[in-house]
């Protein structure tokens, strides 16, 4: 019997080295426990009956291109869209023998912070189903927590990987910009968007990273990553310095159950000869929504242009082509794609851009600038993940400002391009808790090695309470 | 009031690389409809464009040849607006940050060079290829369906932007003509008109003569030729002194020269201002050339055509050089000279005979061509002419036709040259009577009789002194 509910990916490999079980019995382990438990979940939009490689399965959110596999991003507008080429890191996982096991619900086209925005249905948290499991890659972690798929890969633009993997009690990297290929991820904000790992373990996160990260000769914005990506052993912090921004403490949206587990999470790096300091980064806190919510729109609003029912996805006739393309977008796009590229179209506007894309853009610079100097002396920045746990289905979907105000702390530094863990270091009225660690550019290795020594101190149990 | 023209140009050049601007697709006519696509090109969810590194090269060549500044920072921006051609919704094309700027172009005229000012040239990707069919104009409004062929769709293209520095539709002419030549014999484009390779748009104004202001100008495009986009740039200078003439005042607009009928059509005035709402391509690096490549790149640049005509113009004159190098002729001349050619006579057989017997100037020896100039005058017209035609063969030697003697004895062909008259009393008529224009066809049936073995000059005086007696 495999309990895929404690199977970590290095589990699932040993098992299928040890020859204990087959590649195509694991596999069915996890269409099994997607059979008991996806109905009420809804984290994938669908699954492969079998397994295509020797290794084990992975879970791909569906914004990434699986050659064969219709890939919505979570959109009517590419309801039927089967794409005829992998993305790069789904040809990686491939060529490192994994299996896919199926697409995971998102956000449409990434957009959003709950999965509520998806076409298809919202997904659900396994630790609360009356709650969102965060998002955009809420479909990933929800069933990574759920014992539905060993680890996954997602994509975040503003915290689409840390904010999920917070809310559902995983581990996830939103990897340094540039070191995992973007070649086949459906575009949300080109200068923003990274492919990166849920798992259960940090050890996970960094195998998986591993096989994923590296320079694409199909995206110009690839880099080797500096050094080999180290896994991590060991427990003890002596000599990390810590730094954590002096904004966290007056910043009210954080909720108190959240604060202390952040505070909790603290004092086990203490006690691991972590030295606990503080930086300083008033900008990122107070600029960095704002320069978010005028990049990522005005570059979605033309990546999102494509989607014009010439050569791909549902079309709905018109008159002339403009009313073709007009029918075609009004009938695809939902809310909040349309609100962004509305956001986008005008920020990008002959006689707006330099008030605002433009902008945008200087203040970019500043909060890299910001996060350079406030790493200096230190190994990683610490704050909690998401301001809340997981918050109950529509209690933000009708407010938008509320739903963006969920991204405050993973935000900054992705507008920085800089690598980030969120590791569980708790819970708050029953729901996971997540710590976000900040590293220097290419600086996952470091990352890796704290959030380990951490998630052995801390001991959280990733299985949600009530499949316990 | 004398009214004086301000042209200015607009200059597209398709490259001739191996695959497109951002994808590894064929580029090049002749394949089936959409048979050189891919993902990136057709702008599939995800796919990413990856520069041609040679198509930068060769835009850094062309702008080294135009003597501009070569950017250390260049930066593809995306133009975004909607249209069937445009798979992604918008055109990845250098913008604000363009490969070169501030160049220029000299040409050689009677009295100095003229200089015609570039103010960039930069990289873009082509559109695809749509076809309107139904409605009357061929064009996307009233058709009945699109049809869009992405072959040529990511295709390298060049753009040119001059100055509004040129003052006629000839020197416009003129100007492209050197322009074309220089792309040329940079080996980047076949730069021909009339597979599209390259295109041109002309903005055109005119002012009082004397004047420096600006007046408004209009766009006249779709012109195939350079002997079309002169006359079209005449028909609109025309035009526009005509409205300012009669107190009218010209609008901002832009016109489709039609050379069937030599008119100006004015195109539909979009109802709305175009906003690209450009912004720097996020899925690209920024251009940004090594100083040791710029320098190797320019190291391949060859001698200017202007240069060229100045070089050579003293021996001849400023037609003749500009014909020759804007042939791509001035190679062979010069060898010819240097292989003991009158200069002039070799001009006018490489410029006139052999150009019209579609030799390829490459494959001509120059020294037997030598040899040929300066016997066309002892040898038999026909067997001149056939010398020529042959001297791109493999081991083409010009000593059989040498041995030649054209037939200049009067007595020979006297007869002939009276049997000529005779047949044709009407013409003779003709010519008596002050059609003296005439005496080249009389000419010519002497010549046609003999085979072309006639010495012209000695028939030319027969026939003269025949008519005239």
């Amino acid at each position: 019997m495999i309990d895929t509910l404690r199977l970590t990916a290095e589990g699932a490999m040993s098992l299928l080295e040890r020859r204990e079980v087959s590649a195509s019995e694991l596999h069915a382990a996890y269409l099994d426990a997607i059979a008991e438990r996806d109905g009420e979940l809804h984290c994938y939009l669908r699954t492969c009956d079998e397994p295509s490689g020797e290794g084990i399965p992975i879970a791909l959110k569906d914004v990434i291109s699986t050659n064969g596999i219709e890939t919505t991003a979570g959109s009517r507008i590419l309801d039927g869209y089967t794409p005829v080429f992998d993305a790069t890191v789904t040809a990686r996982v491939k060529a490192a023998g994994l299996s896919v096991l199926g697409k995971t619900n998102t956000d449409e086209f990434a957009m959003g912070s709950s999965t509520e925005n998806s076409a298809w249905g919202p997904s659900r948290n396994p630790w609360d189903p009356s709650r969102v499991p965060g998002g955009s890659g809420g479909g990933t972690a929800a069933a990574v927590s759920a014992g539905l798929a060993p680890w996954g890969l997602g994509s975040d633009t503003g915290g689409s990987i840390k904010q999920p993997s917070a809310l559902c009690g995983n581990v996830g990297l939103r990897p340094t910009y540039g070191t995992v290929s973007r070649y086949g991820i459906v575009a949300f904000a080109s200068s923003l968007d990274q492919v990166g790992p849920v798992a259960k373990t940090v050890r996970d996160v960094a195998l998986l990273y591993s096989i994923v990260a590296g320079r694409d000769p199909l995206d110009s914005t690839t880099a080797e990553p500096a050094e080999p990506v180290r896994l991590p052993e060991g427990d003890s912090l002596a000599g990390v310095r810590l730094a954590v921004p002096k904004q966290v403490a007056d910043l009210d949206a954080i909720e108190p159950g959240v604060r202390s587990a952040f505070e909790a999470a603290l004092e086990h790096a203490r006690a691991l000869g972590a030295e606990v300091g503080e930086c300083d980064l008033p900008l990122s806190y107070r600029y960095g929504m704002p320069c978010y919510y005028l990049v990522a729109p005005a570059e979605a609003s033309s990546n999102l242009a494509r989607y014009d029912g010439v050569r791909y996805g549902p079309r709905v006739d018109g008159g002339t082509y403009g009313e073709m393309v007009d029918r075609t977008r009004d009938a695809g796009f939902g809310p909040e794609p349309k609100r962004r590229i509305m956001l986008g179209t005008y920020a990008l506007s002959a006689g707006y851009y330099d008030a605002f894309y433009g902008q945008a853009q200087k203040v970019r610079t500043l909060l890299i600038r910001e996060h350079r100097k406030a790493l200096e002396g230190f190994d990683a920045i610490v704050t909690p993940t998401s301001p809340t746990v997981a918050f109950p289905i529509g209690d933000k979907a009708a407010d938008p400002l509320a739903m963006y105000a969920c991204d405050l702390l993973t935000i900054p530094s992705c507008l920085a391009g800089l690598p980030g863990l969120s590791v569980p270091c708790g819970l708050s009225d029953g729901l996971p808790v997540g710590l976000q660690l900040i590293g220097p550019q290419f600086g996952e290795n470091g990352l890796f090695r704290i959030g380990h020594a951490l998630e052995g101190a801390i001991g959280f149990d990733t299985v949600p309470a009530r499949l316990r | 009031m004398s009214w004086e023209p301000v042209i200015g140009l607009e200059i597209h050049v398709q490259l001739k690389t191996r695959t497109k601007m951002f994808c590894r697709c064929a580029a090049g006519f002749g394949a089936g409809e959409n048979t050189q696509t891919c993902p990136v090109c057709l702008g599939f969810p995800g796919a990413l464009p990856v520069m041609n590194r040679r198509a930068v090269e060769w835009t850094i060549k062309l702008g080294l040849a135009l003597d501009c500044e070569i950017a250390e920072h260049a930066v593809f921006a995306r133009k975004n607006y909607f249209y069937p051609d445009l798979p992604k919704g918008y055109q990845v094309s250098q913008y604000d940050l363009p490969s070169c700027t501030d160049g220029k172009v000299l040409l050689p005229t009677a009295e100095s060079d003229r200089v015609i000012g570039i103010v960039r040239a930069h990289l873009e990707e082509d559109a695809a290829k749509t076809v309107h069919v139904g409605g009357r104009t061929g064009r996307i409004g009233g058709a009945d369906a699109s049809l869009v062929d992405y072959n040529r769709g990511g295709t390298p293209l060049v753009e040119i932007v001059t100055a509004p520095d040129i003052r006629s539709a000839d020197e416009a002419k003129r100007f492209l003509q050197l322009l074309r030549q220089t792309i040329v014999e940079l080996g980047i484009s076949d730069a021909e008109m009339e597979k599209g390779t390259l295109r041109v748009d002309a903005n055109v104004s005119v002012r009082p003569e004397g004047a420096d202001e600006l007046r408004t100008r209009t766009e006249i495009k779709n012109m195939n030729s350079f002997t079309f986009i002169a006359r079209g740039i005449e028909a609109e200078i025309e035009r526009q002194i005509g409205v300012w003439e009669s107190g009218g005042e010209v609008e901002q607009q832009t016109y489709d020269f039609d050379p069937a009928t030599g008119t100006l059509t004015a195109r539909r005035s979009k109802e709305e201002a175009d906003d690209y709402r450009y912004f720097p391509e996020p899925d690209l690096v920024p251009v940004e050339p090594p100083r040791e490549l710029v320098d190797a790149l320019r190291a391949e640049i060859p001698e200017a055509p202007a240069a060229r005509i100045r070089r050579i113009e003293p021996a001849l004159d400023l037609e003749r050089a500009t014909v020759l190098v804007t042939g791509g002729l001035d190679r062979l001349w010069d060898e010819t000279v240097s292989a003991g050619a009158d200069g002039v006579a070799a001009a006018n057989v490489i410029a006139n005979t052999l150009v019209g017997a579609g030799v390829d100037p490459s494959t001509a020896p120059a020294d037997e061509l030598a040899k040929l100039v300066d016997a066309r005058e002892r040898i038999p017209r026909g067997a001149f002419d056939e010398a020529i035609t042959r001297l791109g063969e493999p081991g083409f030697s010009a000593d059989p036709y040498l041995a030649q003697e054209a037939v200049s004895d009067t007595d020979e062909l006297g007869p002939i040259v009276e049997g000529v008259l005779a047949a044709n009393p009407g013409q003779v008529e003709a010519y008596r009577g002050g059609k003296e224009g005439l005496l080249g066809f009389f000419v010519g049936q002497v010549m046609k009789e003999t085979q072309g073995k006639a010495d012209p000059r000695v028939v030319n005086q027969l026939v003269r002194e025949k008519l005239a007696g």
